[in-house]
């Protein structure tokens, strides 16, 4: 992963130095990017019309009043709708939500996952075994897992719920956003410790040998050397994780479907759009998930600097 | 109604041995061909008009066979113009909706008849989904049916729907301990709190979890204290007094000894459960508890006995909440002359006498609860047929999905209601939720 970013770095940082110089292109260097352009063409025209268009399209109803059982109402409002959902307590109880179950469950994650990829990096036998079977969990279909941890904890049904003194732990708000935590941590440690072991196979074994030669402990070995060489890996994970943890939906609908304030900022603009049919409410919020995903995402890369993918290593 | 917890069975991924390459091939080359044939021949009598039409009727799944065999019947009596193919819908209530909703806005002339839950109508016929009934079709429909159920076909002053099956609620008591059963609130409350002092099985079971039944608990309450959620043209919230004293006595109910400790969870049948297994006094619920009590626990059936739905204000008959399900013709369907006439088949004498025995569901034509004959397992029709003779009509609004979902969230786990402060809250969420502006939680 580090590898293509900084190949990807590389070429950027050719095509700065080219642009400086701005020496016309010849008769073949014009064919050619014309050629370079045709040929991204049907690709460019193919997610347009995948996703420029819907975004677009989900843009635009965010500023109508349209309820679909009420076709003689849609009219224009402006930034009507955006006003009703940022004054409205649900969407901040569903934020609040989101970020629990985000910030709690990738930080878990985090830790448990570096722990499986540390004890995968160091297995000397069946190492592909263990591999493998640390990745069922994420091999599961979420809804199928979703519905295990549901039965589970079902008072008289599941052996959780039985374990805990016949508990109904999905019945109200805290409990059940825990259990929606812990569904998560088991389901995705698995993929946080892969994209982990990519980047521990990164750290050199010579540079541990040496620091281990000139006294370092094992503890300052790990936050001295291997955590800043897997700092671009731990970025990419990490970013991947809180991406998907702040959309999370599947599990939230199985577990609860977002009853006693457990719903996700997901599940509230589903249950605007599908369940109440009002697309006006329903895109925007859609398109206030999109403002926060985007803000998380600049802010994770602007937040890691240098080790952002995409970076220009030489700058530095 | 009741959410359905039992999904589809897992199975691990045995899959039979294939067969090499060439012979699979030649299967599915076959199996194309036979589908491409068996499409083109249903289009084919569907456009011909030489053989009967197929009209595609959508309906909850009905496991009793009810439904099935008067499919049976209306084929044979259309004497070769139409058959009717069922189509099952998903089990939740939402989930039809959902389905519905999603095909009516794509305008899928696919759908001919479909059976509604008696609070979509209003939602259905201003979206232009559904085909108003006019003339001999009305005439038919109106004719004999049970006035409130009849309501909640109107919409505006029109009919969009056949009430076809109907149901309320009853209160279901325990006569071992309850000689006397109450009929008001406050009776009731203090007769459960005596047997709670007396140390004996004494809960009050009713819908508390935070969905429809909750909502259908706070209509009859309103409703039965003499007042409305929204005024009949569904522009304003009405609400009031009335509400205050309904959310009052929901408040007392599960701030008292006679609240079930998971009155926060229960549903229709985690009610009907509680009292099957001896800790509860009195329970609301609608008559499917009577037969299923009959078969799971014949001890306590002997003396599981009925009344009228406990009354709010003393000596006034409790407006009990109808529920049930409407017929509708689709706006998009290409037969609807045929529609018509299938559904008022699908709900005649002869077909509701079956959907009240084999299906259990109570009867719309009104004139059916005098014949004896219908009713041997069914020995409570006459405080139904009282019941639904007062009950109250959930508001009739094309948003009544968010109104009810407002409501709910509002009043569900009881214990939080605080009344005045409550029904103010409701006031503005729901003049939100008419203006398109409300989200739902």
């Amino acid at each position: 992963m580090s590898l293509s970013a900084q190949v990807a770095a590389g070429s950027e940082a050719t095509q700065e130095a080219s642009g400086k110089r701005k020496a016309p292109l010849s008769e073949g260097a014009r064919a050619e990017r014309r050629l370079g352009w045709m040929l991204c063409a049907p690709a460019v025209i193919v997610m347009i019309a995948v996703t420029a268009y819907p975004v677009g399209y989900a843009i635009y109803l965010s500023l109508q009043r349209d309820n679909l059982e009420l076709p003689n109402a849609v009219k224009f409002i402006g930034l009507s709708n955006y006003a009703a959902v940022l004054s409205s307590p649900f969407w901040w109880q569903a934020l609040k939500v989101t970020v629990i179950i985000t910030v709690f469950s990738v930080a878990i994650t985090l830790v448990l996952g570096m722990l499986l990829a540390m004890l995968m990096h160091r297995t000397l036998f069946g190492r592909n075994t263990v591999r493998t079977a640390a990745l069922i969990p994420y091999g599961i279909v979420t809804v199928a897992a979703a519905y295990g941890w549901q039965y589970a904890w079902t008072p008289n049904e599941g052996y959780l719920s039985a374990a805990f003194g016949n508990s109904a732990p999905l019945t109200s708000e805290v409990p059940a956003i825990a259990v929606i935590i812990l569904a998560e941590i088991w389901k995705t440690t698995p993929f946080m410790a892969l994209l982990l072991l990519a980047g521990l196979s990164l750290v050199p074994e010579d540079l541990q040998k040496a620091a281990k030669v000139d006294g370092a402990t094992a503890w300052q070995r790990f936050t001295r050397i291997t955590l800043p060489l897997m700092k671009p890996a731990i970025l990419v994970a990490l970013l991947f994780r809180t991406l998907d943890s702040f959309r999370i939906f599947d599990n939230i609908y199985i577990l609860t479907a977002g009853a006693n304030g457990t719903g996700s900022v997901s599940v509230l603009g589903y249950d605007n759009l599908f369940n109440a049919l009002n697309l006006g409410i329903g895109s925007t919020i859609s398109i206030l998930i999109f403002i926060c995903v985007a803000i998380i995402a600049f802010a994770f890369i602007k937040g890691f600097g240098t080790a952002a993918p995409g970076t220009d290593i030489g700058k530095r | 109604m009741m959410s359905e917890k039992d999904g589809p069975a897992q199975r691990p991924g045995g899959r039979a041995r294939r067969r090499p390459g060439r012979g699979r091939r030649t299967w599915i080359g076959l199996a194309v061909a036979a589908l491409a044939s068996s499409g083109l021949a249903a289009c084919g009598t569907a456009s011909a008009g030489t053989g009967p039409v197929t009209l595609s009727f959508y309906l909850y799944p009905d496991n009793s066979g009810a439904t099935q065999s008067a499919i049976k019947n209306c084929d044979a009596q259309s004497h070769g113009k139409y058959t009717i193919s069922y189509q099952e819908l998903p089990n939740a209530s939402d989930g039809q909706r959902q389905q519905l909703v999603r095909r009516l806005a794509a305008r899928d002339s696919s759908i001919d008849i479909m059976g509604l839950d008696v609070t979509w109508e209003a939602e259905f016929a201003q979206a232009g989904w559904i085909q108003q009934w006019t003339g001999a079709n009305k005439a038919a429909a109106e004719n004999g049916t049970l006035q409130p159920a009849l309501q909640t076909a109107i919409w505006q002053g029109k009919l969009y729907a056949v009430p076809d099956n109907s149901n309320t609620q009853l209160l279901w008591y325990d006569s071992s301990l309850v000689p006397n059963p109450p009929t008001t609130w406050a009776q009731m409350i203090a007769d459960a709190e005596q047997l709670a002092k007396a140390g004996k099985p004494h809960y009050i079971e009713i819908q508390g979890a935070q969905y429809e039944g909750a909502t259908v608990w706070f209509n009859t309450m309103v409703a039965s204290a003499g007042g409305t959620i929204l005024n009949p043209d569904a522009t304003k919230v009405t609400l009031g007094a009335p509400a205050v004293k309904a959310l009052s006595i929901m408040k007392q109910l599960a701030s008292s000894s006679a609240a079930d400790p998971s009155l926060d969870v229960q549903m229709e049948n985690q009610n009907r459960l509680a009292m099957e297994a001896g800790t509860a006094a009195f329970q609301l619920n609608y008559p499917f508890v009577y037969p299923a009590m009959k078969l799971d626990n014949p001890a306590l059936f002997k003396h599981f006995k009925w009344a009228l739905y406990p009354e709010v204000i003393p000596g006034q008959p409790a407006k009990v909440t109808i529920g049930g399900v409407d017929l509708a013709v689709s706006a998009y369907s290409q037969h609807k002359a045929l529609a018509f006439q299938a559904a008022l088949c699908l709900r005649d004498r002869q077909n509701q006498i079956i959907g009240a025995n084999v299906g259990g569901v109570p009867p719309t034509i009104t004139s059916l609860y005098n014949d004896p004959v219908l009713f041997k397992n069914y020995p409570f029709h006459a405080d139904i047929l009282q019941a639904l003779e007062h009950a109250s009509v959930r508001p009739k609004s094309p948003v009544y999905q968010v109104v009810s979902i407002d409501i709910s969230h509002l009043i569900a786990p009881p214990q939080g209601i605080s009344p005045a402060a409550t029904e103010k809250s409701m006031i503005s969420q729901l003049n939100s939720a008419l203006q398109s502006k409300g989200l739902v939680p």
